[in-house]
């Protein structure tokens, strides 16, 4: 286990180290300490690198990650894991404005809250979140799955497209062209999944399905195999 | 862009590190707003017959004494004048409707700042740390403090368009964000009889606080009046006499975070501009909700 510290090499000495590591390297376990609420640490990861950030960080934490186990003990910023490809980031806190933006895919979890736009334009990225989301969640989301063991703020899945959402308590409001859907043995199925993958205890049961009614984009269904 | 931060102090024995404290949140938000910076500190209230005035001037040269003298002499009153910067702090026991109306006539390139018994503004065009420096932030002394840096948009980088504006007697508001009606709703205020020194979004949204308050409003009412009115992105924070108040608008694309111990509260723009405050790591730290108006201050906890 190596440690660096953000307060002695600053954010880009903390990604260059990281970023700097060979393909397939030994040294995988990382303890970032001092974050200082500062940005973009831990960003563009690529290699199998487990990376524990001591603190809370600002804005973009874990952003564009591939294939990195990255976790906050703390709360993070706007942008957290934006644009992640694959691999995990768990915020042991809450998270800011637009949680997973526009990721492709891993997996999010947030074990507070997280605030407004969490998954904006998602498109397959698995959000796991332990409290509730604020309003706008899910805006434009394409694909991929949101979780949310408390309540959803006003306009959840506002011009949704393909993703799935999950909440268990209270939607303050549905956007455009989201509905409510039925609770298959599949969505049972795949929900009970993402809650341990995301290590979060909560009854698949009581969750409600919400998602696309289709209506305001062109959707085909015999261009299904496309999504 | 822009940044914005305040603190307010809830144990007293820290008033004297106010400063200390406050400055570093003013830099941290430097990439955020380089192009001028302010704050509003709030300390050394005077007497109930008294009125503190801060005051600018561009003309580096101004000879602040004889303007000491003269406001004496023609208002028959006692006047005391501390330099800061090119600000400078007026007390005086004059009338303050008296005050105004000779400095627009006999010194007609000075700028009130702000006024008021325990407040002063002062704000400038540059980085926020040169700022700091040119008005000894660091070593002020105060029970709570409101400042601002600012990356221009919607006027020009001046110094009567940097922030805070002030809206009234002890209050002045700091603006992240833009205003998208801020011409029409200045043509309406100027109707009613306020008057606006610049063309900035922001000293509008300030202007309609004013007319608010003057009419009778509570600052938590002219703060909900103006959810209704303004129309734009922002996050605001609000000095007032007692401590400060936040507001953002219902869409809260304009970053904000709050953070509270046992001995202070704070807000900023980003976190990192609160990460150096004694326990910070230990505070609670949450997101301001949409259209929600906080206040804290002596007289009421936040809510």
């Amino acid at each position: 286990m190596a440690e660096i510290d953000v307060a002695e090499v600053g954010v880009r000495g903390v990604n260059s180290t990281l970023h700097g590591l060979p393909e397939g390297t030994n040294e995988t376990d990382w303890v970032i300490l001092n974050p200082h609420g500062y940005h973009s640490i831990a960003c563009g990861l690529d290699e199998h690198l487990n990376v524990a950030i001591k603190g809370h960080v600002g804005f973009y934490c874990g952003g564009m990650n591939q294939l990195a186990e990255i976790s906050v003990e703390g709360h993070a910023g706007v942008g957290v894991a934006e644009n992640m490809m694959s691999g995990t980031v768990r915020v042991s806190g809450n998270a800011s404005e637009s949680a997973g933006a526009t990721a492709h895919g891993g997996l999010l979890v947030i074990n507070g809250d997280a605030s407004s736009r969490c998954g904006i334009s998602m498109k397959g990225v698995d959000i796991v979140v332990g409290g509730s989301v604020g309003h706008m969640s899910a805006f434009m989301a394409q694909s991929g799955h949101l979780v949310v063991c408390g309540d959803a703020g006003d306009a959840l899945g506002d011009s949704i497209y393909e993703a799935i959402l999950f909440v268990r308590g209270k939607v303050a409001s549905l956007g455009a062209d989201c509905i409510e859907k039925d609770m298959t043995p599949e969505h049972i199925a795949k929900l009970t999944e993402l809650l341990a993958a995301a290590d979060i205890e909560a009854d698949p049961s009581e969750f409600r399905r919400y998602g696309s009614a289709r209506k305001l984009y062109n959707f085909d269904i015999d261009n299904i195999d496309a999504y | 862009m822009c940044g914005i931060v305040g603190l307010y102090l809830k144990n007293k024995d820290l008033q004297s590190q106010l400063g200390a404290m406050f400055a570093p949140m003013l830099i941290e938000m430097t990439d955020r707003g380089p192009d001028s910076a302010g704050f509003a500190i709030y300390r050394n209230p005077v007497k109930e017959d008294q009125t503190k005035f801060t005051l600018a001037s561009d003309e580096a040269a101004l000879d602040w004494k004889s303007l000491d003298g003269d406001m004496e002499k023609a208002l028959k009153c006692d006047v005391q004048i501390d330099e800061q910067g090119d600000h400078a702090v007026v007390i005086t026991d004059a009338d303050a409707a008296a005050v105004r109306n000779w400095l627009a006539r006999e010194r007609p390139n000075v700028r009130i700042v702000g006024s008021g018994r325990a407040i002063e503004i002062f704000k400038q065009t540059g980085l926020p740390k040169q700022v700091s420096e040119q008005f000894k932030l660091a070593e002020a002394h105060g029970s709570h403090a409101i400042g601002h840096t600012r990356m221009a948009t919607e006027s020009a980088v001046t110094t009567a368009g940097s922030h805070p504006f002030a809206t009234g007697l002890d209050v002045c508001l700091v603006h992240n964000g833009s205003l998208s009606n801020h011409n029409r709703l200045r043509r309406n205020l100027e109707r009613e009889g306020i008057v606006f020194d610049t063309d900035n979004d922001t000293e509008v949204a300030a202007g309609f606080m004013t007319w608010k308050l003057q009419q009778g409003a509570t600052l938590h009412e002219a703060l909900e009046a103006g959810l209704g009115e303004l129309d734009g992105f922002y996050t605001f924070c609000v000095g007032t006499a007692e401590g400060f108040a936040v507001v953002r608008d219902p869409i809260a694309c304009k970053h904000a975070v709050m953070a509270e111990t046992d001995d202070w509260v704070a807000m900023a723009t980003e976190y990192r501009a609160i990460a150096h405050l004694p326990g910070a790591d230990k505070s609670v730290i949450w997101e301001p909700e949409p259209t929600k108006v906080y206040t804290w201050g002596e007289a009421r906890a936040h809510g």
